[in-house]
């Protein structure tokens, strides 16, 4: 097997480096190496594509251990090969919660014997996820977890959260938060507002979200350490992250596409696809997110990927579990509403599922430089297509967009030199 | 009626429909009460059909207007509540009505304390599903009874100034009666408590008032809605004590209202509380008509839809 190989004729785009241009990247053993240097290296015309530097999710739920009906880290990685993921941070609330270096070691396990990419654990801030007591944070650093969460729960004690933010700077993990006061959303199944009150749903208070964010930048200030505000979805708290980010408080965000492409009007139609958590918000917070993105606020897509079988989903909508599928969708989403509709330029996209997560990750990922792992996705910005949630790789189906119309995908992964995904001849036959 | 607007095999919500649709009913309802006076009251109009009454929230009125309302039109009739079926065993409810409809019955009246399950339902089987009451979202045939009451009484429905008062958060009664009132032209009113009275209102047209007195000057109808004990407990009002003081309907606040409006309840009544005991029973109370009413209107949806059945 040829291990070099030089990518020819593609436009690059490697946002950290601001660099957007056409020219040759040069793969060897599995690395990036300067292609000048390289010899007999097997060439690879890629005209008419952009490389971009391996996409980062780092926001989804694999469901294993526990949950392998949903998904499985197989299927899993396999849906983010697919969808131009080259890495994804595995959120901890499996059965058993990944509060431990054994569940850990367990989960990269699997990740070697049949994760198609590479599978970065994220461990539990505090036992079992229920907000009590601080998990064993050194130990799951040394097990190889790259950040803290909760998710899905918000740490409500608040002397806690406090001590968790302090604690983890010494070991250099982020935090990331799902922001909630589960007081005050208690029992909603929507956001609340026009829409709640129309239908007569319970609502979440979009208050909810918004004091927990307030809450946490006011911890990342006196611990001088980041916390990461995951999937933002209403305008106030994107404000507080704005003027946070503006005094050098060390907090970031993430949008999720279902978040930027739609509202809580679509909760009529009382399809349990539409249920997530936090709930699709209002339009005035959806353009607050989308001029999030464009001005900087948010510097990372993530998708919140969180399969559910179609028996747990087709149930009435009060009883039907949060969360939807994302990762095959993410990048159609990304490129058809915010590209197109020119709120952000190609480098800006892209910026948001590379430089954007190896930043708040702190870890050398998200570039195409010499020497660093050879993670690519290849792109089709104009490419026009259909999502058909039955040619998922993903064991779960539950998706809002099936029908969607997108222009923009990914069309080949690339991890470690070697291709994992491919809709393009010219990397097809290189296919193992 | 073989020129009939109506359409539908399922009836779920007032703000699916038309005003024409809405007058349609309420004049098939009309011609049902007819029936319901004569010395005998059976009408052989679903004679051979199967309805299934499936209440998975508990309920007695509305259950027992569908029933009569299914044996005067002589149709087949089963009853299941969520105690005694199979959802207690775990099974879900599509697959629990795809059981019922495979025995090939025809119409489903449902109960439901989940927002939408009807609708959830109405597009994955082919039996129609009349909505009795879905959470706080809908109940229709509990509007269209209020709003055949009213056009009975005062002759119109457009133009009228109608006031509902009381919990309109977690009330189905007042946003079912609000987009069918709407729809038929009058002026809708919500007031009570702020923290049961959503603002978001306005967006559809209606005025929100925080008192009660701004809610009944002028009124022409007054709608009361029972105020739930367990409100209070949630911490939405201090006390129904409180509740009677402010926002209760009594000899004191019936000056505001015009001499010849009506006070209607859709019961059960806490007496005392959002209406006093001697209104409930005195002249302008129109209560108990609207129970009359109710199994005309049932009668009415029941055989409209039951007419566009496949």
């Amino acid at each position: 097997m040829n291990k070099t190989v030089i990518y020819k004729g593609a436009r690059v785009v490697d946002p950290a480096r601001n660099i957007d241009q056409v020219m040759d990247i040069g793969v060897e053993n599995g690395v990036f190496a300067d292609p000048a240097g390289l010899k007999n290296a097997r060439i690879v015309d890629l005209s008419g594509y952009v490389l971009a530097p391996g996409f980062i999710d780092m926001h989804v739920h694999l469901r294993q251990p526990g949950k392998t009906g949903a998904e499985t880290i197989q299927t899993g990685t396999m849906a983010a090969a697919a969808g131009g993921f080259t890495a994804v941070v595995a959120m901890p609330n499996t059965t058993p919660c990944a509060d431990n270096p054994g569940t850990i070691e367990l989960i990269r396990t699997y990740a070697q014997k049949g994760g198609v990419v590479k599978v970065l654990p994220c461990g539990a801030m505090t036992k079992n996820s229920e907000g009590k007591e601080m998990s064993g944070i050194g130990g799951l650093k040394a097990a190889g977890v790259v950040a803290l969460s909760d998710d899905g729960k918000c740490i409500q004690n608040h002397e806690l959260m406090r001590h968790v933010v302090e604690y983890s700077r010494t070991f250099g993990l982020p935090i990331l938060d799902h922001c909630e006061d589960t007081v005050l959303a208690s029992g909603g199944v929507m956001n609340e507002g026009y829409w709640s009150v129309f239908l007569g749903m319970k609502g979440m208070s979009p208050a909810a979200e918004e004091l927990m964010v307030d809450r946490d930048v006011i911890l990342a200030r006196m611990a001088d350490w980041k916390v990461h505000i995951q999937h933002i979805s209403c305008k106030d708290a994107i404000d507080t992250v704005r003027n946070a980010r503006k005094a050098g408080i060390k907090v970031s965000a993430e949008a999720t596409p279902h978040h930027i492409a739609l509202t809580d009007a679509e909760i009529k139609r009382f399809d349990s696809n539409y249920k997530m958590n936090p709930p699709l918000r209002s339009e005035e917070d959806r353009q607050a997110l989308i001029e999030a993105l464009r001005d900087g606020t948010v510097t990372v897509i993530a998708t919140d990927h969180a399969p559910h079988t179609e028996t747990d989903k087709t149930v009435e909508f009060d009883y039907a579990p949060f969360g939807i599928v994302g990762l095959e969708t993410a990048v159609n989403i990304a490129f058809t509403e915010l590209y197109h509709k020119g709120v952000l330029t190609l480098p800006q996209l892209i910026s948001k599922f590379t430089q954007g997560p190896a930043e708040v990750l702190g870890l050398p990922m998200g570039t195409l430089e010499n020497g660093r792992d050879a993670d690519i996705t290849i792109l089709a910005p104009d490419e026009k297509g259909v999502v058909d949630s039955s040619q998922f790789r993903s064991k779960s189906r539950n998706t809002p967009f099936n029908g969607y119309k997108y222009t923009g995908c990914a069309v080949a992964t690339i991890v470690n030199g070697k291709c994992v995904f491919s809709r393009i001849p010219a990397l097809t036959e290189e296919k193992v | 009626m073989n020129s009939s607007p109506w359409t539908k095999k399922d009836l779920l919500s007032l703000y699916d429909l038309t005003a024409e649709e809405i007058t349609f009913i309420l004049d098939t309802a009309a011609e049902f009460k007819k029936v319901n006076c004569r010395r005998i009251k059976k009408v052989p109009a679903l004679r051979g059909k199967t309805v299934v009454n499936v209440f998975i929230e508990p309920s007695t009125r509305t259950r027992i207007s569908f029933e009569l309302a299914e044996q005067r039109l002589s149709a087949d009739i089963i009853n299941m509540s969520a105690d005694t079926s199979s959802l207690r065993k775990g099974e879900s409810l599509l697959d629990t009505i795809r059981n019922i409809e495979s025995l090939q019955a025809d119409l489903i009246v449902m109960r439901h304390s989940a927002v939408g399950a009807p609708n959830f339902l109405a597009s994955r089987v082919k039996c129609g599903i009349v909505n009795a009451g879905d959470g706080a979202h809908s109940h229709p045939t509990q509007a269209l009874l209020d709003m055949f009451t009213i056009r009975e009484k005062l002759g119109r429905i457009k133009g009228l100034n109608v006031s509902i008062i009381g919990d309109i958060l977690h009330s189905r009664v007042a946003r079912s009666n609000m987009w069918g009132l709407l729809k038929l032209g009058a002026n809708v009113t919500f007031a009570g408590p702020s923290t049961l009275v959503p603002r978001e209102f306005q967006k559809a047209g209606v005025r929100v008032c925080d008192n009660l007195k701004d809610a009944l000057v002028g009124a022409d109808v007054v709608n009361l809605l029972r105020i739930q004990h367990e409100r209070q407990r949630s911490g939405f009002f201090p006390s129904t004590g409180e509740y009677a003081r402010v926002f209760g309907l009594n000899r004191d606040s019936l000056k505001y209202i015009k001499p010849d409006a009506l006070i209607m309840h859709p019961g059960p009544i806490n007496r005392d509380v959002e209406l006093s005991s001697e209104l409930a029973d005195g002249p302008q109370s129109v209560i108990l008509e609207q129970v009359t009413n109710g199994l005309a209107v049932r009668m009415a949806v029941l055989f409209l839809v039951a007419g566009c059945l496949k």
